[in-house]
């Protein structure tokens, strides 16, 4: 069961600001969805590695070379703030 | 002659002819999206001066005699998923509203080789999570078979654009059947290749181990001559496979003659309507009628895939999705400090669903619950495509349904649960990596339509393209229209 | 009560790519503008996907075998979730299951003796990017010019017991690294970081105490002062009960010579480790480890000694051991002209009297060491004169192209045979122009010979191989 407190975390750990009313909601949702997921327990599945790579694909690598890089106001197009060529966010505390 | 209602290959047919020109097609379609959009809801931006400007040069191709290829000209639509560079792309989220890549995705560069003509960007459920396409920040798309059902999702824009002839074609991304559903629901061709066939550089993440590109057609030609365009190697994308591509066309024979295909019965029954097994026994018939040999199977792991994919695609989200964080681009909401301006922006640019996600994988990936959760779900995995292996020893495609059920009603779907078991038929094939085709056959009780779903091993794509388009060419199944009155 | 203390370091070091670890902008972005060196895959736009750099993997091994780590052949990338305005993605790509190198082991000496720091592992990751606080507008500000920047983490076992060990090791790891040439390792540079893991407890005792982790010291003396105040600051929270020592990182103040807790939010620490499914394994076959193997460079001892071996003093040997640029200019040098003893003393002397005068580090040396010894072998047999050598390294020192045979016939500074007649007529000029010092030299006094040998070789320029003008004018004034 995952409790409000649990939820807290796991919203702390995601950075996602949530309501009082939303982490109860969350609490009663993500209770039911991995109530479903309990059959997995089931599985017996010693000795079965776990597939974290689909195609049996290995060694992609590129060369030590230098290519393009964007320019700083390219870098930048996007910011929403920014400030002598840097990005710009409140401060850190 | 209603242009827009034509296939690809007929349209290019035209072109080289020059009964048309690429100029009046897109024309064609602009007007339509003007008139029709407006209700069908598909498109999220609409890039009609580009779309013209590629219709002319390729009209200027043709004028200087050059051969073009078989996309050249050809009018479409884009998940608005995938980069395109100086186009809005906005995953259909608040959070990137107004984001304007620098770059564009290696399928939009190679549709522009092709002389792609491009419609615009399509609506989808945020980040591609969903079912429904309802899970979209900006609005909802409707059903064009009928305006109170949903397109499916999460590439609802793309299958209703199609549908709606306000695209000859258009691309998807498929992560858990984000493709093939949406295709299923709204009567058109979805295909959601090989993992590794198509290159994932410039999709914006949702589950970077299942998504995977793919087209949205008319017909299986369509969807032959889209996979020739798109498939291919791509050094920016590590996941990409080097492998010998082929002509996809040259599997559209209608011969199935000892084609050996395999209906697997964890697939029917329990769970399924019975107008959609109807239908898929209907197609495995047909199919066994024009000389495949078709069987029951069993894929004994089925029914863990679920709760498997529920657990690795949030977690992958959960990773994928940091990044949207309110420094570098996209939406930031105010605040005091880094923390509060993190925790804030992301609580106003994700929708609920998302949220639902993120969480849900953060937590399968936290300390203490990894083991039990994202671990088992990384075994289980294996043990699914264990499953396959062996079917695809005895048989070249698997039959099964592409959704359990037709088309969803709207505004209807708020239980999470009950919409992440719509996906039951579609995800075991994105755990395993291998190919699945949605082909229209036929409808239910109320007219809406169903999709059968072809399967085969990794890079099988030509089996089921020979056995879609065997199915296509001998019954009147496959190509369906929506009523316009209905839905449009 | 006697105390020990109980030290684990964790020591970040840049690797020495040309390109970043996952795309291809430059990883030398030291003194340009921010932002200048970034593309969208290392700012973390959306839709991009990395690509290893192959010689990210071969540092990584050989660094795992500089420190006698066993090699992984298999190893992996997984990605390490939290959120910092400087990590683009909110992951940093990382090694957690399979790191590139585990269990090695570094020797080091110190007024204690000798001893075995074990290397519990060496796993391969991307750096952050860099932050600028403007205290008085209350902003931070981004430059994302060092993301992706590859690093190597090395963590130890906590093996290590003072800050003299502390030094002993970190030297011992530098060396080695710029053995391998796999990295800069300056602290000064920011290209090699020490995080300190630090306890103490009552001497013999087998339970650790509480540990804490000491980040921001940028240099070896930091460290060595932070040690000192940390265990002292431990010992009097024991001893006295003047806090409650609780698990927790902190932030090294040197200015005020003191630790200080870092907030809780800086450090929470459950990172959600997981297989990144963008970056496939790495299998190490074979024939790849005995390339890597094969380039791995002899340690510091034994060099040492095969160059006493040579006949190099103690002090020579210790000397040019210290580094592998050093080490390769004399071994190269040495084949070349064949007389190590005679490299050794114009790399003791000139060589590194240059060095000093460009203010460059040993491993700033880029010298053709081949034609350096041909230099040296060029002076010996009297074709350069030893003035006129010193002219032309200083030239091979900037222009590595230089050919110093050809450097000083262009330049006339060739003494050829053909010179003989040349030199016997300025001899004889300056012999007759001073009398004096002849009739002082037949007299017996040596130094009026030098006198006229100096006379000659300033006419000559120096042109000459002295040995060739000494009996040339002992010939003319006896003659």
């Amino acid at each position: 069961m995952i409790s409000k407190d649990v939820v807290e975390k796991v919203a702390k750990l995601s950075r996602l600001h949530l309501e009082e009313e939303e982490i109860a909601q969350y609490a009663d949702q993500l209770n039911q969805i991995l109530d479903t997921m309990a059959g997995l327990q089931q599985i017996d599945t010693d000795g079965v590695a776990p597939l974290a790579h689909v195609l049996p694909i290995e060694n992609v690598f590129r060369e030590d070379e230098v290519g393009e890089c964007f320019t700083q106001e390219t870098v930048l197009a996007n910011a929403p703030e920014q400030s002598n060529g840097m990005f710009q966010v409140p401060k850190i505390v | 002659m209603t242009l827009s209602r034509l296939t690809i290959h007929e349209l290019h047919d035209l072109l080289v002819s020059k009964e048309i020109s690429a100029t009046e097609l897109v024309q064609e379609h602009l007007d339509r999206i003007q008139a029709l959009d407006g209700n069908v809801k598909s498109y999220i931006t609409v890039t009609g001066d580009l779309a013209r400007k590629q219709a002319k040069a390729v009209d200027a191709k043709l004028a200087a005699g050059e051969t073009i290829g078989m996309l050249a000209g050809i009018p479409m639509a884009v998940k608005d998923n995938m980069c395109t560079e100086g186009i809005p792309t906005t995953c259909a989220s608040r959070m990137l509203e107004g984001f304007k890549p620098q770059y564009s995705a290696t399928v939009v560069e190679k549709l522009k080789a092709e002389d792609f003509v491009m419609l615009g960007k399509v609506n989808m459920d945020e980040f591609a999570m969903g079912s429904t396409t309802e899970n979209s920040a900006f609005f909802a798309t409707q059903n064009p078979w009928n305006a109170d059902c949903v397109p499916g999702g999460s590439s609802g824009g793309s299958a209703a654009s199609v549908a709606a002839d306000l695209a000859v074609y258009s691309l998807g991304s498929d992560t858990g059947g984000s493709i093939r559903q949406p295709a299923s629901f709204c009567g058109i061709v979805g295909l959601k290749p090989t993992y590794g066939a198509v290159s994932r550089f410039g999709l914006i993440a949702f589950a970077s181990s299942l998504d995977q590109i793919g087209p949205l057609a008319k017909d299986v030609t369509d969807t032959a001559l889209i996979l020739n365009a798109i498939t291919g190697y791509d050094k920016k994308d590590s996941t990409s496979a080097d492998y010998n591509y082929p002509d996809y066309t040259a599997a559209l024979t209608g011969d199935v003659k000892g084609m050996r295909i395999g209906l697997p019965k964890e697939y029917l029954g329990e769970g399924i309507d019975p107008d959609v097994e109807a239908q898929v026994r209907a197609a495995a018939a047909k199919l066994e009628e024009l000389g495949a040999h078709v069987e029951e199977c069993s894929l004994p792991y089925t029914r863990y895939a679920m709760p498997a994919y529920y657990l690795i695609a949030p977690a992958e989200a959960s990773s994928n999705l940091g990044r949207y964080d309110g420094v570098r681009y996209g939406l930031r909401a105010p605040a005091e400090d880094v923390a509060g301006m993190f925790c804030d922006t992301r609580k106003k640019g994700f929708g609920p669903e998302v949220k639902r996600r993120i969480m849900l994988g953060t937590y399968a990936l936290s300390s203490g619950y990894y083991d039990a959760y994202y671990l088992k779900a990384l075994k289980v995995r294996n043990l699914i495509k264990q499953d396959y292996d062996r079917a695809f020893e005895q048989y070249d495609c698997l039959i099964t349904p592409t959704a359990p059920t037709t088309a969803l009603r709207k505004g209807n779907n708020q239980d999470p649960l009950a919409l992440y078991k719509s996906d039951i038929c579609t995800i075991p094939t994105n755990l395993a990596g291998i190919p699945g085709l949605s082909l229209p056959y036929g409808t239910d009780r109320n007219g809406m339509p169903i999709g059968v779903q072809l399967s085969g091993k990794a890079f099988a794509e030509p089996a089921l393209l020979r056995a879609a388009y065997a199915l296509e060419q001998n019954t009147n199944l496959t190509r369906l229209k929506p009523n316009q009155g209905k839905g449009l | 009560m006697k105390y020990e203390t109980v030290i684990g370091l964790e020591v970040h070091v840049e690797l020495a790519t040309e390109s970043k670890i996952f795309c291809s902008c430059s990883a030398h972005s030291f003194g340009a503008d921010p932002n200048s060196h970034v593309c969208p895959a290392c700012c973390g736009m959306p839709g991009m996907l990395p690509v290893v750099n192959r010689r990210v993997v071969d540092f990584g091994m050989k660094a795992g075998m500089m420190l006698n780590c066993d090699i992984n052949r298999v190893t992996t990338f997984d990605k390490k979730s939290y959120y910092y305005p400087d990590l683009p993605g909110a992951y940093q790509t990382t090694q957690w299951f399979a790191p590139v190198a585990v269990n090695g082991r570094v020797d080091i000496e110190t007024s204690a003796g000798k001893k075995s720091v074990r290397i519990k592992q060496i796993h391969m990751e991307e750096d952050a990017g860099k932050l600028v606080h403007d205290i008085s507008e209350g902003t931070t500000h981004v430059d994302f010019n060092r993301t992706s920047v590859p690093l190597i983490e090395i963590v130890s076992q906590p093996d290590l017991s003072s800050a003299e060990e502390v030094e002993a090791y970190l030297v011992r790891l530098r060396t080695l690294l710029r053995y391998a040439k796999v990295a800069e390792c300056e602290m000064a540079h920011g290209t090699m970081r020490c995080d300190v893991n630090l306890s103490v407890r009552p001497e013999g005792s087998d339970v650790l105490g509480v540990r804490t982790e000491m980040k921001n010291m940028n240099s070896i003396e930091a460290i060595k002062r932070a040690i000192e105040y940390e265990t002292a600051r431990h010992i009097n929270a024991i001893e006295n009960g003047t806090e409650v020592l609780v698990q927790e990182t902190r932030r090294w103040d040197d200015a005020k010579g003191k630790s200080y807790a870092m907030r809780s939010k800086e450090t929470a620490g459950d990172y959600r480790y997981f297989p990144d499914p963008n970056v496939m394994p790495v299998v190490i076959d074979d024939v790849w480890y005995e390339t890597i193997k094969n380039s791995v460079p002899e340690f510091p001892e034994v060099k040492r000694e095969k160059y006493i071996a040579l006949g190099l003093t103690e002090y020579d040997a210790e000397r040019i051991s210290e580094s592998i640029m050093l080490c390769e200019c004399f071994e190269e040098a040495s084949e070349a002209c064949g007389n190590p003893k005679e490299v050794v003393n114009w790399i003791t002397s000139d060589v590194m009297r240059i060095l000093n005068a460009k203010q460059m580090t040993y491993e700033m040396l880029n010298l053709d060491n081949k034609a350096f010894g041909k230099l040296i072998s060029l002076t010996l047999d009297g074709k350069i004169s030893r003035a006129n050598s010193k002219k032309i390294l200083s030239a091979m020192f900037d222009d590595r192209a230089i050919e110093p045979e050809a450097y000083a016939e262009a330049n006339n500074m060739l003494i050829g045979e053909q010179n003989d007649d040349l030199i016997l007529g300025i001899v004889k000029k300056v012999v007759e122009s001073d009398p004096k010092s002849v009739n002082d030299f037949k007299n017996g006094k040596e130094k009026a010979l030098m006198a006229l040998f100096g006379k000659c070789m300033k006419e000559l320029k120096g042109n000459c191989d002295p040995q060739q003008l000494k009996v040339i004018l002992l010939e003319c004034i006896n003659g």
